[in-house]
C-alpha cells in the first residue's frame, strides 16, 4: 500500500492547498472557502497521487480527466493545478479579479488543466459520462473522475446522469461526493434530505464506497478499489467537514459557504494551518 | 409548384448524418428517445457503437454531448426543438456555449407545423433563446438540400451550433450544387421595391408571395437568411438601402427570432419600414399543419399583405 512518507507528503500538500484557498478568497474578498476546504484532501490525493496527467502537455490524450461538478469549489482546484505546474502559483491571487483567468466558477477556456466549465450545479456528471464514453470509443485506458457536492445531488440532472453511467456500465468513471452536509440555506438534511444516500446510488446501479474524506490513506484506498470495480461506475461518498482545517469555519459552516475570510480571519486561519502543517511534516 | 420535390428537412438530416458517419469516424450521435422522429435512427442503425440514446433526459444528453466533444468527438445531439432549446437551455449555455465545444444541436419539429401535438410541442421561441447565447451559431435551413449542406458544413465548423429542422415535407428549393456558406444569406429572387427576408419553412411562401406581388408590378427581392447567427448584416443593410422596405417571415414568434434579429440591424444601421410576419406572441394549438399556418398568419398571402403595408409606409 501507500508508504507512510507518501501519505505525509500528501497531507503536507493538502495543508498548502488549504493555505492557498484562504489567501485567494481573502484577496478576492469573495468565493467559497467552506466547500473548497472540505474537498482539499480529496483534490490533493487526486492531483498528487491518483490522476495521470502532464502539466506541460495538458491536452495529452491518454490523461485521466477530472470534472469539478461543484464548480464553486474552484479555489481548491486552482490551488492544486498551480501546485501541479499547470500555471504559476503567483496567479492564484488574481482569483475573481476582472480580467483574471481564475474565474469565480471553473472555466475550461481560461485556464489549462480544467476539463469542463461548471458552476450551474448538476451538470458535471453528464459531461464526465461523455468523456468516459469517448475513452471507451477510442479504446483508451484513461479514467474520468467527477467531484460532486452533496447539496448538488438535489439537482435532477445528477440522477439522469447516474442512470446513464450505470446503463452504459461506465466502470472507467469514478464519482466522488464531497459529503460535507451543508448547503447555502442550512444543513442538507433539513433543506432536502438525501437519505438514504448510499442506497439511492446503489438503486441507480452504482458500486458504492464510503471513506473518511479527510484521511489520505482512506481516500487512496477507496480510489484504488474504484479502479478495480468492473461493470459498474463507482461513487465514493467521502465524509467531510465543511471548512475543514480552519476551526472557526468548521464551527460555522453556513457562514463560510460563500463568504471569504477577512484579513484578521485570514491571519487566524493561516496560523492554524501553519501549525497543522508543522505537525504533518 | 406541383413539379417541386417534397422532402422533410429531418429526412434529409437522417440521410446526410449516415453519410458523414461513413466519412468521419469521430462523428458521434446522441438522441433523447426521439430517434425515429428526428431520423437519427438512420445513423443508429448503421453505427450502433457511435450512437447513444440517453432516454427521456435532454439535459443529460446535452451534458454528455459536451463531455464527448471535450474528448475530441464531433457530436450531433438531436431531439425536438422545444426540448433541445428550452428544456436543456442552461445545459446548452454552460456546458456547450460557454465551453465553445463542438456540439451540434440539431432539432426537428420546430414551429407550429409540428401540428397535432399542440402548443407544448411547438417551439416558437427557440431561435430567440438560442441566438442570445454567446458562441452559438444558429442555422435554419430552408429545404432538404440546404439541410444537407448545413450538416456537412457543421462537421467542419468548430464550435457549438443549433440547427432548426421541421416535421412536414417541404418543397426542395435549391439545386444539388447550391453554394451554401454559414453566415451568408442568399438572394433567391431579385427585386428593388422591397425585400422579403425569410428562413426555414417560410422561404417557399416568401417566394410565392414575391411571384404574386410581381403580377401586380411590385418587385420584391427575396432573401433566404438561413443563418440567424452570425447574421449577414452587410446583406441586410444593403437590402434596406437598395429596396427601402423589409418584411421578415419565419415560423417562430415575432419576438427575438429572425424578425427581431433583422429589426435590430435595420434599426441601428439603416432604418426603413419593417414588418415582421410570424407568431404574434401566442402559443399554438393542435391541428393540421397547413390549417395552423393559415390560422396563425404564416402564409404567402400574409407575407404579401405585409409587403403592401410596408410599401405604403415607404411612401
Amino acid at each position: 500500500m501507500t508508504s507512510q512518507s507518501k501519505a505525509k507528503e500528501l497531507e503536507a500538500m493538502a495543508v498548502k492547498l488549504r493555505r492557498h484557498v484562504i489567501e485567494m478568497t481573502c484577496a478576492a474578498a469573495s468565493g467559497h472557502p467552506g466547500g473548497s476546504l472540505s474537498a482539499a484532501d480529496i483534490i490533493t490525493v487526486l492531483y498528487f497521487f491518483q490522476l495521470r496527467y502532464d502539466a506541460k502537455n495538458p491536452a495529452w490524450p491518454e490523461r485521466d480527466r477530472f470534472v469539478m461538478s461543484k464548480g464553486h469549489a474552484a479555489p481548491i482546484l486552482y490551488a492544486a493545478l498551480a501546485e501541479a505546474g499547470f500555471f504559476p502559483v503567483s496567479q492564484l491571487k488574481t482569483l475573481r479579479q476582472t480580467g483574471s483567468s481564475l474565474q469565480g466558477h471553473v472555466d475550461m477556456l481560461s485556464l489549462p488543466g480544467i476539463e469542463m466549465s461548471t458552476g450551474s450545479l448538476g451538470q458535471g456528471l453528464s459531461a464526465a459520462n461523455g468523456m468516459a464514453l469517448a475513452n471507451r470509443l477510442d479504446k483508451r485506458e484513461s479514467r474520468v473522475y467527477c467531484l460532486l457536492g452533496d447539496g448538488e445531488c438535489q439537482e435532477g440532472q445528477v440522477w439522469e446522469a447516474a442512470m446513464t453511467a450505470a446503463h452504459y456500465k461506465l466502470d472507467n468513471l469514478t464519482a466522488i461526493v464531497d459529503h460535507n452536509k451543508f448547503q447555502i440555506d442550512g444543513p442538507v438534511e433539513r433543506i432536502k434530505n438525501l437519505a438514504p444516500f448510499p442506497d439511492k446510488w446503489r438503486a441507480f446501479g452504482w458500486n458504492v464506497l464510503a471513506c473518511d474524506g479527510h484521511k489520505v490513506p482512506a481516500i487512496i484506498e477507496a480510489l484504488g478499489k474504484a479502479v478495480k470495480a468492473r461493470g459498474k461506475p463507482t461513487v465514493i461518498i467521502a465524509e467531510t467537514v465543511k471548512g475543514k482545517g480552519v476551526s472557526f469555519m468548521e464551527a460555522k459552516p453556513l457562514d463560510y459557504h460563500g463568504k471569504a475570510p477577512t484579513a484578521d480571519e485570514e491571519k487566524l486561519a493561516l496560523g492554524e494551518l501553519c501549525r497543522r502543517g508543522e505537525k504533518s511534516s | 409548384m406541383s413539379e417541386t420535390k417534397m422532402i422533410a428537412t429531418r429526412d434529409a438530416y437522417g440521410k446526410v448524418l449516415a453519410e458523414i458517419g461513413r466519412e468521419n469516424p469521430d462523428v458521434v450521435v446522441l438522441d433523447a428517445d426521439l430517434a425515429v422522429s428526428t431520423k437519427t435512427s438512420v445513423f443508429a442503425k448503421e453505427f450502433p457503437d457511435r450512437f447513444f440514446d440517453l432516454g427521456v433526459a435532454e439535459q443529460d444528453m446535452i451534458g454528455t454531448a459536451a463531455g464527448l466533444a471535450a474528448a475530441g468527438k464531433i457530436v450531433f445531439a438531436s431531439t425536438f426543438a422545444v426540448f433541445g432549446s428550452g428544456r436543456a437551455w442552461d445545459q446548452v449555455r454552460v456546458s456547450v456555449a460557454y465551453t465553445r465545444l463542438s456540439v451540434k444541436i440539431v432539432v426537428t419539429h420546430a414551429g407550429i407545423t409540428t401540428g397535432e401535438d399542440g402548443a407544448s410541442h411547438q417551439a416558437n421561441e427557440d431561435i430567440a433563446i438560442m441566438r442570445a447565447l454567446p458562441n452559438m451559431t444558429v442555422v435554419v435551413p430552408a429545404d432538404a438540400v440546404e439541410t444537407e449542406k448545413t450538416i456537412r458544413a457543421a462537421v467542419k465548423y468548430y464550435g457549438p451550433m443549433y440547427v432548426r429542422l421541421s416535421r412536414p415535407k417541404t418543397p426542395v428549393l435549391h439545386p444539388a450544387d447550391y453554394d451554401f456558406q454559414i453566415g451568408k444569406g442568399e438572394v433567391m429572387r431579385p427585386g428593388s421595391d422591397l425585400t422579403i427576408i425569410a428562413c426555414g419553412t417560410m422561404v417557399a411562401p416568401a417566394l410565392e408571395a414575391a411571384a404574386a406581388l410581381g403580377q401586380e408590378g411590385l418587385k420584391a427581392r427575396v432573401v433566404n437568411l438561413h443563418t440567424i447567427k452570425p447574421l449577414d448584416k452587410e446583406l441586410i443593410v444593403r437590402c434596406a438601402g437598395e429596396t427601402g422596405a423589409i418584411v421578415t417571415a419565419e415560423e417562430h414568434s415575432i419576438i427575438g427570432g429572425l424578425g427581431g434579429a433583422v429589426a435590430e440591424v435595420v434599426a441601428e444601421n439603416a432604418p426603413v419600414p419593417l414588418i415582421r410576419v410570424g407568431l404574434k406572441d401566442v402559443f399554438g394549438e393542435s391541428g393540421k399543419p397547413e390549417e395552423l399556418l393559415v390560422k396563425y398568419g404564416l402564409t404567402a398571402r400574409e407575407i404579401g399583405a405585409a409587403a403592401r403595408a410596408a410599401l405604403e409606409r415607404k411612401k
